[in-house]
This record gives structure tokens, sequence and C-alpha cells, in this order.
């Protein structure tokens, strides 16, 4: 069956490979517009591996060498070694608790010398593939919940893990996982429940317990009033509706105040309730103070940062109005008024450069990329390689949505970078390679792979 | 087997459509719909940066100049860079000790933040500098020296003339809200730094910069697109004569008064000196706010420029004016003669006008010895002048005269608060005492100057101007030129000659004779000089402050040469206690010695100089006043001044006994309110307009008060 085919562009979905490209130069230029001061010699800075715009580059460099070296590679590879690199993954994690370096706050990086490596980040890839290579085994009956909970076992490991490493943002993205089991066949019961779960947290953060409980209540009868027929019919129903009041009365009168006095920590309370706007009503109530004054003084003073961070990224953004201001010509940008701007705030330096029209055709162009995969998935004749898809496309849209809304003020800061355009070797290496490896699978389409 | 969930994928793609959709509205909300962010944005990223001309330079006659700029470094720091300075020889050469220093640099951070330079010492002396120079590069990066442009006297004299500039207050800012000041800009507040600010400040550049996170400006907006560049200001060609100037001001050392000189050909002010004054120095640099406060709470009022801001009765100077008047409307001849029997008696009994002289003049000799009942007699005749039908046009027809002569009215001299003194109208005393209620006896202490006219001594000095010039004047100024010629037309006003009322030669060749006379013969012989004719006129001016009467104060006025006047003068030496002849005239004398010989040679006059500028005629109350203030606040800072000499007059004063002075006052004051309760009705009389600062001028006197006569 195999062909030994020299030709490595074969198959290959140009499409996609161009997609890719122009989104890292759109993050090169954006990166130069953040860090290039009038005067700099642009050739020699460039090559110079000191700016970050530089070094970046020469990211790029070494991500198409590694694409080269993907696209070489037999797609039987990756089916083949899914479960090891998974393994691998797993262990370079638990490796940064013993040779890990702190940076900004978080002791998740280890170190290489030309580059800090995030494993959390390029744990992602060995997730997909575990997963793929679970779902795709011909065993796995995903109707049953025994496989549904194996599959989430796989998917959710190394977010439990990256919470150990205070990377919450980073374990947020083990969540998108869920869109390919979605596709696989997941209950959209699950779902449903989750962004009712949501939902329920979200309105407990905004009212009191005691006019939730009157809410429920008034809830519940009315749905007992209106299906009474069905009640007569089928007792069920009722223990049902009875049950769900019974949940959301207990979670929003025990459980929620339970945790926000005994669980969280007082800054991450303030956190969740300044995301919904509102003031922590548990400020003095909160027992769970195992940090010391001195660390709480540190976490408001983090607090404030972000505060600070996102309004300089909404004024950034906002000030660039339709056309934008022109290349190099933001004055937030140049007077680096938006802190981590190269890296976890670069669509701030789209926006205010190249304004909303800017923004549109740069998210155009994400969601082109993600309708791509979403394709490519949908014509592949193996599980693994379909699943892997949604797995890419999943992080991907993950990725850019929330790092977006972290920018305009959408969502609270998550430390989570925008794919191929954030400066850091980490992120690009590991996008480049999720992709590339899509890439190739696709290219393969037409074997069936387990 | 999974194919059944391909429905699925539809889902999937509208949950990313969806969410990108949810972005992209709040990007148009951002960046399309609302104005906030953009004007934030405008806020904190770009700078407005003014750049500041150099003012004008003023010369004097000679083209010295008397007022220009220099620049002084400020040492500049900025707090991040400090690691690794050596710090210890820094605070050795700045003479502070390190916790000084430490104490400097964290106020600056509380205040400027540590990125951003600020200044840790302003205005470095030349020891400093010069030390600094050496070793700056011991200390930079952190340290570094940053020039400025400050005002600078190059001679320590003219401070009321020249001026100075302060930081704009918003008082300023409200008058001027068109002239696009800012506050922390500064303009000129005093003397012709005011007058001449819309020329002497030019026009100014404004930048527009960049400005990063940490407040620095980091480059210009579009390489410098929207800037304009900044245009110095004009100089100043002035006729001031410095070395004039500083000569009166050191004959006027120890005393209050002032000195106006006046090329009355030109209009030209030669010197114009107020006393007590102050260095000018003294308000320019970084102490300035703290200096004018101790000179405005002086109670010698330093800050004052008497020259023009202070009134005064105009004395027997005024008997000048009265021997025109009366020639030329006819009521007098030359030969006309009064015997002085002691007294006026041309209002019957009571308390008649003294004069001194007794005997018998004509005009000339009345002129020469002051004769008081002569003038008197004289203005009587103007008054009652048959050809006006009644005593409000007679009057008023006086009063004419004055304004021609120039009083009564603002000159309109360069030199910011003029007053405009007073001339009596029939209106004024129709007020007083209801019309047709006074008569010419009500007023009659108006022909000698005393009573209801006031003038300030650049009036006199104006007035002798035209006595020179046989009948005309051109209104005094300092400004003659401006370099670059007079865009705004201001100098226009002292190009024409006011002659309004023509009086013949032959009527001034009469007055000089008298005024030569009071020089060789009468009254100001002080004011001799060999070989220069000099027409002079004494006064002896009876003053009251706070209705108490104080030591008279001494005039003198007059000009030289009597052919072809080169000079025009008035002195007053306030409180003087003694005759206009005896002070103000050999201070005169010396001043036109100076500037028509151009220098002092003969011993004897130089021995005269200096025991003039030691004398030491300011009153007691002066002390009195300071000792109050002294033992309050104002100890230390006295002190200060006395210390660093900034105050010229109270050189030789500080030790005096005044307790005893004290005493003296508080007896006067008693005195007073029985006097006053007496003289109630005629108090009332003076409806002047309030004086803003001398109060030490301020009499009660009407006629039936006066019982001393002028000289």
């Amino acid at each position: 069956m195999q062909q030994r085919n020299p030709n490595i562009s074969k198959g290959v979905d140009w499409v996609m490979v161009w997609l890719y490209a122009i989104i890292i130069v759109i993050g090169l230029v954006c990166i130069f517009s953040v860090e290039y001061k009038t005067g700099d010699s642009v050739v020699q800075t460039l090559i110079g591996f000191k700016k970050n715009y530089s070094k970046q580059l020469y990211f790029f460099g070494a991500c198409i060498i590694i694409a080269t070296f993907i696209l070489l590679t037999d797609s039987k590879f990756f089916t083949a070694t899914a479960n090891l690199s998974y393994l691998f993954g797993i262990l370079l994690v638990l490796a940064t608790f013993v040779v890990g370096k702190e940076i900004k706050g978080s002791k998740s990086w280890i170190p290489l010398g030309f580059m800090n490596l995030q494993p959390v980040e390029l744990c992602k890839i060995f997730t997909a593939l575990a997963l793929s290579k679970y779902l795709s085994m011909q065993e796995t009956d995903f109707r049953k919940p025994t496989s549904q909970l194996i599959a989430a076992a796989i998917a959710f490991t190394p977010a439990v893990l990256s919470i150990f490493q205070s990377e919450t943002g980073l374990a947020l993205v083990y969540f998108s996982f869920l869109i390919p089991m979605y596709r696989e066949g997941l209950p959209p019961g699950y779902l449903i429940t989750g962004v009712a779960m949501a939902v329920l947290l979200v309105v407990s953060l905004l009212f009191t317990s005691k006019t939730l409980l009157i809410g429920f209540t008034i809830l519940a009868a009315i749905l007992i009033y209106f299906n009474r027929r069905q009640i007569k019919r089928n007792s069920r129903l009722l223990y049902i509706i009875a049950g769900a009041w019974l949940f959301c009365s207990l979670f929003v009168g025990v459980a929620v105040p339970f945790a926000f006095k005994h669980v969280f920590k007082k800054y991450q309370a303030d956190r969740i309730f300044s995301m919904v706007g509102v003031d922590n009503p548990f400020a003095d109530a909160t027992t769970a103070n195992m940090i010391t004054p001195e660390e709480e003084k540190q976490k408001q003073k983090k607090n404030d940062q972000q505060n600070y961070n996102v309004k300089q990224s909404k004024i950034a953004i906002g000030s660039g109005g339709f056309a934008g201001k022109g290349f190099l010509k933001g004055t937030q940008t140049q007077g680096d008024f938006v802190p981590q701007q190269h890296t976890d705030f670069i669509f701030t330096s789209v926006g205010e450069n190249f304004g909303f029209w800017g923004c549109v055709i740069l998210l155009l162009l994400y969601l082109a990329m993600l309708f791509r995969i979403v394709r490519m998935a949908e014509r592949q004749r193996s599980t693994f390689s379909r699943v892997y898809a949604y797995s890419v496309a999943a992080i991907i849209f993950f990725h850019v949505s929330v790092n977006v809304c972290v920018t305009i003020g959408l969502a609270p800061v998550i430390g989570i970078t925008l794919p191929l355009m954030s400066y850091g070797g980490s992120s690009l290496i590991t996008f480049t390679i999720l992709i590339f490896i899509l890439i190739k699978l696709d290219a393969d389409r037409q074997m069936v792979l387990r | 087997m999974p194919v059944f969930n391909q429905s699925r994928k539809n889902v999937i793609m509208l949950v990313f459509a969806g969410m990108f959709l949810v972005i992209i509205l709040q990007l148009a909300h951002l960046q399309l719909f609302s104005s906030e962010y953009k004007i934030m944005a405008e806020e904190q990223g770009t700078f407005r940066k003014v750049i500041y001309p150099d003012r004008g330079i003023v010369f004097d006659r000679h083209g010295h100049p008397i007022l220009q700029n220099t620049t002084i470094s400020d040492l500049m720091v900025t707090p991040n860079k400090l690691k690794g300075i050596d710090t210890a020889s820094l605070c050795n050469i700045l003479g502070i000790d390190t916790a000084q220093f430490r104490n400097r640099i964290v106020e600056l951070i509380i205040k400027n933040g540590r990125a951003r330079s600020s200044v840790f010492e302003p205005l470095l002396d030349d020891r400093k500098m010069a030390m600094l120079n050496e070793s700056m590069y011991r200390f930079a990066p952190a340290f570094y020296l940053q020039e400025r442009s400050v005002r600078s006297y190059p001679y320590e004299a003219a401070a009321n003339v020249l001026g100075y500039t302060a930081e704009v207050d918003a008082n300023y800012l409200k008058k001027h809200e068109q002239e696009g000041y800012v506050s922390g800009d500064y303009a000129g507040m005093t003397g012709i730094e005011r007058t001449y600010e819309k020329v002497l400040m030019g026009q100014r550049g404004i930048e527009y910069w960049k400005r990063d996170n940490k407040n620095r400006l980091t480059e210009k907006m579009e390489n410098g697109k929207y800037d304009t560049a900044a245009v110095a200001g004009q100089n100043l060609h002035t006729s001031i004569d410095i070395s004039l100037q500083e000569f009166g001001e050191k004959l006027m050392e120890n005393k209050l008064g002032s000195i106006v000189a006046i090329d009355p050909k030109t209009g030209g002010i030669l010197a114009m000196v107020s006393a007590p004054t102050y260095k000018p120095q003294f308000l320019s640099g970084s102490e300035r706010r703290k200096h004018f406060s101790q000179l405005f709470l002086n109670p010698a009022l330093p800050l004052l420029n008497r020259t023009v801001s202070a009134t005064y009765s105009p004395g027997s100077t005024f008997k000048t004016l009265q021997a025109l008047v009366g020639l030329h409307e006819g009521v007098i001849t030359t030969g006309f003669k009064v015997t002085c029997g002691g007294a006026f008696y041309g209002c019957g009994s009571g308390r008649p006008m003294k004069c001194l002289d007794r005997g018998t003049f004509d005009l000339r000799g009345a002129i020469t010895v002051s004769d008081n009942t002569y003038f008197a007699t004289v203005m009587q005749r103007v008054i009652d002048n048959p050809v006006y039908p009644n005593i409000d046009s007679s009057l008023a027809s006086w009063d004419r005269y004055m304004y021609a002569f120039g009083l009564g009215h603002k000159l309109g001299v360069d030199v910011p608060a003029e007053k405009k003194g007073l001339i009596p109208t029939p209106a004024y005393y129709n007020k007083a005492y209801g019309k047709g209620h006074w008569n010419y006896c009500s007023f009659r202490s108006v022909s000698i100057g005393q009573g209801e006219v006031d003038v300030t001594p650049l009036q006199v000095a104006n007035e002798m101007a035209y006595i020179a010039n046989k009948g005309w004047y051109i209104t005094p100024h300092v400004v003659d030129s401006i370099e670059g010629g007079d865009h705004t037309g201001i100098l226009e006003q002292y190009r024409k000659r006011h002659s309004a009322i023509d009086i013949p030669d032959s009527i001034f060749e009469v007055v000089h004779d008298g005024m030569q006379g009071v020089v060789e013969r009468g009254t100001g012989g002080g004011a001799k000089v060999s070989g220069i004719t000099i027409c002079g006129k004494t006064g002896t001016v009876e003053n009251y402050y706070r209705g108490v009467k104080q030591p008279n104060h001494a005039f003198f006025c007059g000009f030289a040469p009597r052919e072809n006047p080169k000079i025009a003068i008035m002195c007053v030496v306030e409180n003087s206690g003694r005759f206009g002849g005896t002070y103000a005239a050999p201070i005169v004398g010396l001043m036109i010695e100076k500037y028509l010989k151009d220098s002092i040679t003969d011993k004897g006059r130089l021995a005269e100089v200096e025991r003039l500028s030691n004398l030491n005629l300011i009153p007691p109350r002066i002390f009195v006043e300071m000792r109050k203030q002294d033992s309050l606040r104002h100890s230390k800072d006295s002190a200060y001044l006395i210390a660093k000499g900034y105050i010229k007059v109270i050189k030789d004063t500080v030790g005096i006994d005044d307790g005893d002075n004290e005493d003296e006052l508080s007896k006067l004051t008693t005195d007073t309110s029985k006097k006053d309760n007496k003289k109630k009705d005629t108090t009332n009389l003076k409806p002047k307009e309030p004086a803003l600062l001398p109060d030490n001028k301020k009499k009660p006197a009407l006629a039936d008060s006066i019982t001393t006569t002028g000289r």
C-alpha cells in the first residue's frame, strides 16, 4: 500500500499551508511593530537574534525544518507512537516539578538554553494523538460511559497537572477536547449539562442564594404544572424535576458559599467575581486563608496589574478606529503601554495599527483556517485522522477566541497565546507540529490508520 | 459507525462562527462606536511640547545690555540609573550629606517616578558648575546637566523699570485667554517686561512628541510634520543711561523717594530711581517666590515703583506752572509785584499762609525765593478773572492748563501702574462743598501745591521737560526702539509732541530766569554745578500718614542746561523733614553733573556723593513696622535679606534703637485722634480715590490746615 514517493508535497493541502504561513508573517510584522524603535537598523536587528522579532524569525525557520521532517515521516508513525508520546508528554510535565524554571510566576518551563520549553504546551499534541488513537481503536465503543470516562481521563490528566503548576489558562485549553468527543458521539446532554452548570454558576455569582432559591422553586412549580399530564403518565419526570431543583438549591445554597468561604483563596474569589462584574460578597468571610498577608498583597497586585493590562489593551485596540493608525504609527504600541504586547497581547497591535478592518481580516483568516480543518476532518477515511483534525481545530479555536476575548475585555485575563502570532518558540512550534501532523495525515487520507 | 454523527460538523462550525461574530461585535463597539479609548490613547500617548524662545534683550542708550538671558544648568537625575554612581563625591561637591541625598532621591521618585528624569539641584552656581563640569563623567548616565534660559541683569540696577518675569497665575491666564499661555509659563509681571511682553516673548514653538508608558518622550510625531518653530523675542533699545541709573540708586540709598530724569528733546527716560529698591537678580531664579514675599511684606515697599505709582502734593514746584498760567492769562505781568508782610491776607484773617522771606518781589524774584503770597495772589487773580462768568469756568480754564502741562491724567509712560494724580475740578469742589458754597479761599493752598493736588514724580519731571522745551513735551517713555521693527505700533504714542496750549517763548524765558535764580541765589543753591546753567525749583511738602503729620517731603525739580536743555529731572526724598533745597537739590545737582559731564572727578563732589549716599533719611515708622514684623515671623527672612545685601536701603540701620521711636509714634497717634475729631468736616471733604499703596502721603490737609509754607 505504501508508496515510496520522493515527492513530499503529494496530497498536501496547500490552502492550509498558505493560511499557516500568512498568519505567521502577520504575527512577525506585529511583533516587529511592537519592538521596533525609530532608527533601528532593520536588517541588522532582524538577523541579530537579539530582538524578539528576530528570534521569532529564527523560530519560524526552525518550524519550516520541523514541518519538512513531519511531512517526510510516515503517517503510521503517529498512530504507532501515539500512546508512547503521550506517556512521554506526561513525564515531561512531571519533570517540570523537579527541574522546572519559574517564569512569570509559574514553574512550568524547562530551560533548554536557546529557548524555554513549556511541556504543557507541547503535551497538547500528544494528548490529541492519544485521544485520536483511543477513539479510533476498534474495541472502543464511544457510546459506553466507560469509554467516555477513559477518553476524558486521557484529555484532562495534563490539565490537572498544569493546574498544580498554576497554569490555569493552559489547563482550560484541554476542555477543547470536548469538541472532537462531541463529534464522535458524546451525548449532547453532557455538553448541555455542562453549559447549564456554567449558567448556574454565573447566576449564582450574580444573585443572592435567597432570590435564587425562590426563583428555582417557582420555576420547578411552573414546570410541574405544565407537565402534569406527562407526570401522571410517567412519574419519573417528577423525580427528575425534583432532583434538578434539589441539586440547584443545594448548589446555590450550600456549595457556592462553601466554595467561596473555604476552597477559593480571596484573590481567586475576587477574580471570579470581577469576571461577572460583581464585588466579592464573601470578601470578609473567606476562611481559606492559607496564604500569608504578604502573598495576599502580591496576588492583589497581580490582579491590579491584570486590570491595567486589559485597560491598556482596550485603549490600544479602541484607539485604532476603523482603518487603524498605520504600521508603526500606533502611539500605544510604540509607547510600550500594553504589557506583554508581543506575547499574549499581540492582537492589540493589530487593533491599533490596522484598525477594525485589520482585525476582521485576521479573524476571517483564522475562521477560514478552522473551517478548512473541519473540511479536512470530514474527508478522512480513518477515525484517527478525523478525531485528530477536530482536536486541532478545537485547540486553535479555543486559543484564538479566548486570547482575543481577553484583549477586548470579554474574558478574564488567562495567559493564553494567539496561535502562530504570539511571540514564543514553545507556542509557535507546538502549533506548527499540530498543524503539520494534520497536513501529513490529510495527505495520506486514503490510508486507513488505526 | 460514526458517519451518523456527520451533521454535528455543522453545529461545530456554527459554534466557531458564532464566537467570532461575538468578537467582531465587541471590536466594532470598541473601535467604531466609542471614542473614549481614542481620547484616552491621545492623552497618554502623545505630548505637546512647548519650545520657549529666548526673550528679547534690553539695551540702554549706549548699547549696554541691561537685561538679557543667561543659561544656568540644572542637575538632573534619572533614579533608575543610579546604581554604581559615586554618590559620596557628588554629595561633597553639592555640599550635602548622603542622608539628604537619599531623601531627595526618594522624594523625586515619589513625585516623578523612577524612569523619568527630574531636577536634583536647580540653578547651579558657578562654583558647583565648575566642579561638576570636571567630573560629570563619573556621575553619568544617572546625572546630567540641563541648561535653561533665565533672565539675567548685568547691572544691579533699574529693577523697578525693567521688572521681572514670573509664572502666570490663574488670574493672568483668565485675562490673557486668547494669547496661548498655559500654566507654568513665564510672563513679564512688572516694568517693561510687562509692557513689552508681546514683543519680548517672541513666538513659541510647539513640538508634538510620542510618549511611552513611563512618560518619557520617545520621538517626534510624523518626524515633526506638525511642529512649529520658535521665534526669538525682539530686542529693545531704551533711553535709560545705566550708569546714571546706578548713580541715582546710590544717591538714594537709605532713603525713601525717587528720581526721574528725562531727555526733554525725546521724552526718553534717562533714569528712573525708586528707593528703596532691590537687586533685580533677586526675583529671577529658583527662589523667586520666597524672595517675592519678603519684598512684598517689607514696610518700605521696595516693590512699589514710586516714580509712577506714588503721588505727592507738588509743593512749591507747582509755582512755576502758576507763573506760566498767570502770565498767559494776562492777569499779571513780568513786572507785577507783591509785597509779603509775613503772610497772605487775601482771604482775610484766620489762618493766613505765611511767607518766610518778607519783602517785595516781582515774578522772577518770587520764583527764586519761592514766595507763597505772590503765587496765592497770582492764582487768586486767575480764579477771580472777570473774563470768566463764574468760578466754575475760571477753575475749568485753570484745569485746562494743568492738563496741558501733563498733570491730572496718566501720561501714558511705558512703565505699568502709573497713577493719574489729582487736579481739582469745579465738579470736585461742588461735590465737596456744594455748588456755590466755595470760592478761591476754599482752596488757596493749591496755588502753592498743597491741598487737593497730587502729582507723580514722573509728571513733575515731564512738566520740567515741558518748561525746558518752552511749550511742548513728548510722552516720557523708556523704550526708544524695537529691533526688527515695531509691529504692534506700541511706540507710535512716543513720537508726537504735546502742546495743547500755545504759550509764547517770552513767558517761558521769564520762568527760566526765575528758576535759574533759584539755583544761583535762591532756595536751590544745593543743586549748583560749576559750568552748567541749571534751572530748578525746590519744594517742601507737608504730608500725613494715617492722619499723623509726618516730616516734610523734600522736592527738587529742574532742567539743564538752560540753553538747549538735555536733562529734565525731578527728585523726591520722602519724609526728610527739611526743605527741598537741603537734600533733593544736591542730589539733582549731582545727577545733572553726572549726566552732562559724564563723570564726577572733583574730590569735593565725590565726598558729597558719599555723604548723601550714606545719609539715612528713612522715617522711623518704617523701622517700627519692620520691628513688629521681625518679632512676628519675618525675623529670619529679614536677617537673611540683610545678610545677603539684597535690600540696599537698610544697610546701616539694623542696629537702630527704636524703643524711643515707638513711644513717639504712640504719642503721635493719640494726638491725631484729637485732631481728627476737631477736623471732622474737613477730612470728609476728600473724596480722592484711595491711594493704592503709599499711605504715607495721605493727608487731611485742606486750606485751613496749612500753616507752614513751601520754600
